[in-house]
């Protein structure tokens, strides 16, 4: 005997993303989804984010991790206001996570929201948090490949950046490759090419965020 | 292993089905996009570690993929976009606009007969 169905199967996250991307819109609150690989440097590009715009900014920041509450005492002693959600072993936040931690951060009160989801280039991009945006980090030394090999990951990305671009000239990196898969895969996202440890290219990413912004508050 | 928890959330919608119908599982379907895919084996072995022991240990599940879809800008036709080659098949055209991605979808459960 066969039953036919028609359930969707990640209704609950669904459900609760919608409840977030709602939020967000009423609040004017602009919320950005931080997707990288283990080590890109989400963390650090925050922690300098956060030190040159938070006279200007209400900026909080809900920190995904399978263990430790390390990244968000990182961002805490910029400045920020943070919350850690340990996942105790999930690849990914879900939106249900995100919605408890909203309220633990008093996000009303708050311009600006990063998630930093779990380093993982795979499962993140399956579960929307109802995020406004989503910005994909790809390091150096992590190699030209990878938007080749995940190329799901930077399609649904609004905005790339390719960070510790200050050690090119170390590490075999093709940047002309990356950028044309990138414009293959995604051809309407900016990329930016930055150093979150040197402040490279740093203007150009606060001008997307600053534009990003005034667009979500007319 | 976005799988996991995937396949906790189809375990507990058959168990409820099972429960209704009296009926043993035997095999489901599941439908996913491009943006949400889910690799077969993965997704087989979280099921069988989250069914063990239940009436859903055994069961074969089986993964349909739904591609992405875009309609051509330049000639309208609706076509399956392959992400690294993104261009309309009919008219070569680099400009159109990618539909929404298929959700997850628990399709089709079938059970065992019953005498």
């Amino acid at each position: 005997m066969k039953v036919s169905l028609n359930q969707r199967i990640l209704s609950r996250n669904e459900k609760a993303a919608a409840e977030n991307r709602a939020f967000f819109q009423s609040q004017k609150i602009l919320c950005l989804n931080l997707i990288s690989s283990p080590g890109a440097g989400k963390t650090a590009l925050l922690e300098r984010t956060i030190q040159d715009l938070k006279g200007q900014l209400a900026i909080g920041v809900i920190e995904g991790d399978i263990e430790t509450d390390n990244d968000a005492r990182r961002i805490q002693a910029v400045g920020a206001r943070a919350f850690q959600i340990e996942t105790k072993g999930a690849c990914h936040l879900s939106a249900e996570q995100v919605q408890d931690a909203l309220r633990k951060i008093e996000a009303q009160t708050l311009d600006l929201i990063f998630i930093e989801n779990v380093g993982n280039l795979v499962c993140p991009s399956a579960f929307d948090l109802g995020e406004s945006g989503r910005v994909v980090i790809l390091s150096v030394p992590e190699g030209d490949d990878k938007p080749a090999k995940y190329p799901g990951t930077f399609a649904g990305a609004s905005v790339v950046l390719i960070n510790k671009i200050d050690l090119l000239n170390y590490v075999g990196f093709n940047l002309r490759r990356v950028l044309a898969d990138l414009h293959t895969v995604n051809p309407k996202a900016p990329v930016f090419q930055i150093s979150a440890a040197t402040g490279e290219g740093m203007d150009a990413w606060y001008g997307w965020l600053r534009q990003h912004l005034e667009k979500n508050r007319p | 292993m976005h799988e996991t928890v995937a396949a906790e959330s189809v375990l507990r919608s058959i168990q409820e089905h099972a429960q209704r119908l009296h009926a043993r599982p035997i095999r489901a379907v599941i439908s996913c996009g491009q943006f949400n895919a889910l690799n077969e084996e993965l997704m087989q072995f979280a099921f069988e570690t989250a069914a063990a022991g239940t009436i859903c240990e055994g069961m074969v599940i089986q993964i349909r993929q739904i591609p992405l879809r875009a309609v051509c800008s330049r000639c309208r036709k609706t076509f399956d976009l392959k992400l690294m080659e993104p261009f309309c098949p009919q008219c070569r055209g680099e400009d159109f606009e990618i539909q929404p991605d298929a959700p997850l979808i628990l399709e089709e459960i079938e059970f065992e007969d019953q005498q």
